[in-house]
């Protein structure tokens, strides 16, 4: 081994940027990408309190319900 | 540098994290509306049941059917519904708000157009995307 190891060679300070420069773009692109399923999650617990429902529950709503 | 740069990755990926985690909803002006609609749909129920009003295909209520509610009562039930989606307009904007984008409101109020209709009770009216009626 060279002592010339110690200093990392252009090649690797540039793919080490562009590895940060990457990773710096793709959090932009996910922050402003819509979170479905967050946002998926959220409706549920809010449905589930406006309209009463048992916590968790899914598509098939309370079908032999008590009021009718 | 490398210290630097590494550095710099493990922030990024930090702040991925957090993108995934869940909407905020908990602002107080999401909770009085979530307590407004649910202290309405106790009145508005009862018209979704006989089919009076429908859930909307873009999140939001409408008359369906005034023939199911005496004359007497029409003005009333319109105002109900004027109020509902008064609430639910604000809901989308305010969840939109709250969670730093403003303009993912539309986007908001698709997702829970889709979950208000999923959740319908078995009798009641949804639209269809092509703005047809349902029942469930």
């Amino acid at each position: 081994m060279t002592p010339s190891v110690r200093t990392p060679s252009p090649a690797g300070v540039m793919t080490l940027l562009l590895g940060a420069m990457l990773v710096a773009v793709g959090c932009v692109t996910i922050n402003i990408y819509f979170p479905a399923a967050a946002a998926e999650k959220a409706a549920d617990r809010i449905i589930d309190g406006v309209w009463q429902l048992p916590n968790g529950q899914g598509g098939q709503a309370p079908a032999d319900g008590d009021k009718q | 540098m490398r210290t630097l740069l590494v550095g710099a990755l493990l922030l990024g990926a930090a702040g991925h994290g957090r993108a995934q985690g869940n909407l905020e909803i908990d602002t107080p002006a999401i909770a009085a509306l979530r307590a407004a609609m649910q202290q309405r749909h106790q009145q508005i129920a009862a018209h979704y049941d006989a089919g009076a009003v429908g859930l909307t295909a873009d999140g939001l209520v409408a008359i369906r059917d005034a023939g199911q509610v005496p004359l007497s009562q029409r003005g009333r039930l319109s105002a109900l519904v004027a109020a509902e989606n008064r609430d639910r307009e604000a809901l989308y904007r305010e969840i939109a708000r709250a969670n730093g984008h403003p303009e993912w409101r539309e986007q908001v109020q698709a997702t829970f157009a889709q979950r208000w209709i999923d959740k319908a009770r078995r009798g009641w009216w949804v639209q269809r995307p092509d703005k047809g009626w349902a029942q469930r």
